[in-house]
């Protein structure tokens, strides 16, 4: 089966490692005889909403992602359609904030998102910074796991009630660094200020994405398992400093 | 300020008495405690004044290739690797030796150098290349180059500024200063063939459009143009043209100024140290050595601290490599040799490397993934190291996690007896394998120079 990507701004918004992302899905798609296709977004371009199964929102520095943010807002419309017709989207740090109604700086001034979740980020006075171990419940009958990664953003993140937290914080700082919780989900749409990347020692997370992504074109599937041995080692490893 | 220098002076003797460490950083600490302004009037003491070298990648083997340039001609006051905060820098004025010194030479942290500058006034400073490093630590790069661009509005005239003109960010810090010298690489035979998703600067710093490279050097170190505002390289006042890489063996080039030009010699690998060599060149003409002296001195030395040293250990020749970003490790992994390569990644996530690992999936292990014949895996993110490179294609049953850094030295040791190893450890993990080796009388010749 193919898996049809789309990383919007690969070259702007990747600042935290992001293809290291796209790699883990490309991997984890091959081992198991799929393959994957990447159909990036780059300033300007035009996008095919219905050709992708899986988008990415990376993170860019300030400058970057007020650059891309601009140009963001022509796909709004064709974003929507692409989660309405069953896309999975993944939104990472300034991704995450993207994905949301707007980011208001400390001037006041406002950076506006596409509203793919509803929530929105004021930038704080310090930056989060730091290991962050999170519990996260898909509801896919895998129970609750364990979420491991990096965290670093001044961003503030609240969540209104059109989504759900995408987890809770057992130690580190997540959406806003007093509510407890981190991410943010509605639907097939995850956001998330955990990079490190995010999906190499959370392959199960890699794995539902990959799982939904699939559905969309090739209905229901169970992937097979993958030796997945040091891929807990490191996660564990994390988890327990 | 006597009582300061002579409090500093007695730190540093007890330091280095005690075995706890070289002294580096705590005389500094004193030295200002006590007198805040001393640093300033030290440096205001030298007869030939100072000058400071600060980039991502490079300064310190930029700082020694300098000083061994200057070997028998100009007595130096250094700050020793690392320690390239205002305390490392207090410490190396602080210290007896100083004190016959004519000629400051001094690394500076990025986000330090600003201060440092102020403080020192230095005749001469050499702005490197700017790449992203430690997201954590600095803050995005864009931080650090608004620190650089307020430095150089605030300059003194005078100072002349030896500038990266491949690097289009600090090329652009620049612009306006009355006196610069700019260095670069002038060889598309050497360029990459594509510029590497490692390029930090690929948007035009005047107006946002991506750049066409003439030729990529190193990471967005190139010979730049921007397709929509005509923005582009300037002119080299020192370039490296016909450069000959011999992989670890080392590098040969023809440094040119104007009409000058003679043969180079690099004991070192790699297109990065040939902008280091040159950094190293353009200071020292700022400074009024020939150019076959300049010539002369890159040729005779033989790598930095940690930057590119050989062990032996047990019945394996191991080359240490230094990695701490993702354009610096890339140029690495562009010099490991041939097939059937054993590696130890060394990676350690301690304040000095970055808390932040994340980096390591921008480096492009992929290139070597399918000639590495084993790989060891060390460091308090060993873990991560094993990911990174099963993700990049090495079959996980050739990986093995050994935490311990010395264990993982043995380990390579043993994978590579008969043979060549390669470490590559990040910046704690190599202090770490330097004080392994160390302890166990592994180090040969370059090492004890270099360490000296």
């Amino acid at each position: 089966m193919r898996l049809v990507l789309c990383q919007l701004y690969p070259e702007h918004l990747s600042i935290y490692a992001d293809r290291g992302n796209v790699q883990v899905i490309r991997r984890r798609l091959e081992w198991r005889g799929h393959e994957l296709e990447e159909r990036p977004l780059r300033v300007g371009e035009s996008l095919d909403a219905g050709a992708a199964d899986l988008y990415l929102i990376g993170g860019g520095q300030d400058r970057d992602q007020m650059l891309v943010a601009e140009d963001l807002q022509r796909h709004r419309d064709a974003l929507h359609g692409a989660v309405a017709g069953g896309a999975a989207v993944l939104a990472v740090c300034g991704g995450y904030q993207l994905a949301g109604h707007r980011y208001v700086g400390q001037d006041g001034s406002v950076m506006p998102g596409i509203g793919l979740l509803d929530l929105e980020t004021q930038a704080g006075e310090t930056r989060l910074i730091g290991d962050i171990v999170c519990e996260c419940d898909l509801g896919d009958g895998g129970g609750t796991r364990t979420m491991v990664g990096f965290e670093n953003h001044a961003g503030k993140t609240l969540l209104g009630t059109g989504c759900d937290p995408l987890a809770r914080v057992v130690s580190g700082h997540g959406n806003d660094g007093s509510s407890g919780y981190e991410g943010a989900r509605s639907g097939l749409v995850l956001g998330t200020y955990v990079h490190g990347p995010l999906l190499p020692k959370n392959p199960w997370l890699a794995d539902w994405l990959i799982e939904r992504a699939l559905e969309r074109r090739h209905g229901a599937i169970e992937l097979e398992p993958l030796d997945d041995r040091l891929e807990s080692a490191a996660a564990e490893a994390a988890a327990a400093r | 300020m006597r009582l300061a220098l002579a409090a500093a002076r007695a730190t540093a003797f007890a330091s280095r008495a005690s075995g706890r460490g070289g002294g580096t950083t705590l005389p500094g600490r004193v030295l200002t405690a006590l007198a805040p302004d001393a640093p300033r009037r030290l440096a205001a003491r030298l007869p030939r004044g100072c000058v400071l070298v600060s980039a991502t990648n490079g300064k310190t083997t930029t700082c020694a290739l300098l000083a061994e340039v200057l070997r028998g001609r100009v007595e130096l006051a250094r700050n020793s690797a690392g320690a390239n905060l205002a305390s490392g820098i207090a410490s190396a004025l602080a210290v007896r030796e100083a004190a016959t010194a004519e000629l400051g030479l001094f690394e500076c942290d990025e986000a330090a150098l600003p201060a440092i500058a102020a403080q020192l006034e230095p005749s001469a400073i050499a702005l490197g290349n700017l790449f992203r490093d430690q997201l954590d630590r600095y803050g995005e790069l864009e931080l650090v180059a608004a620190r650089w661009r307020e430095l150089v509005s605030l300059l003194d005239p005078a100072t002349t500024l030896v500038v990266a003109a491949d690097d289009p960010l600090t090329a652009s810090l620049a612009e306006g200063h009355p006196t610069v010298v700019r260095y670069g690489i002038d060889d598309p035979s050497v360029a990459l063939p594509v510029a590497p998703h490692a390029a930090d600067a690929r948007f035009c710093v005047r107006c946002g459009h991506a750049y066409d490279y003439r030729a990529a050097y190193v990471g967005h170190l190139s010979d730049y143009h921007c397709p929509n505002c005509g923005n582009e390289r300037a002119p080299l006042d020192l370039a490296a043209r016909a450069i000959h890489l011999r992989g670890l063996d080392g590098t040969s080039f023809d440094l040119c100024r104007g009409d000058e030009r003679v043969r180079v010699e690099l004991a070192l690998p790699g297109l990065y140290n040939v902008e280091n060599a040159l950094a190293a060149a353009a200071l020292a003409g700022v400074l009024g050595e020939p150019l076959a002296v300049i010539a002369e001195g890159l040729g005779r030395f033989h790598g930095a601290f940690g930057r590119f040293q050989r062990l032996r250990v047990g019945e394996a020749d191991l080359v240490l490599l230094l990695i701490k970003n993702p354009a610096g490790a890339n140029e690495v992994l562009r010099i490991l040799p041939g097939d059937d390569a054993s590696l130890l990644f060394a990676l350690n996530d301690r304040t000095a490397d970055g808390r932040d690992v994340s980096w390591i999936w921008d480096v492009d292990w992929e290139l070597v993934a399918s000639r590495l014949q084993h790989v060891v895996c060390s460091g308090t993110r060993a873990g991560d190291a094993a990911l990174r490179l099963k993700y990049a294609g090495v079959d996980p049953a050739l990986i093995e996690v050994v935490p311990d850094v010395a264990q993982g030295l043995d380990r390579l040791a043993e994978l590579s007896a008969g043979g060549t190893g390669y470490v590559l450890p990040t910046y704690t993990a190599m202090l770490e394998l330097q004080g392994v080796a160390a302890g166990r009388g592994l180090s040969r010749p370059y090492w004890e120079e270099a360490a000296a």
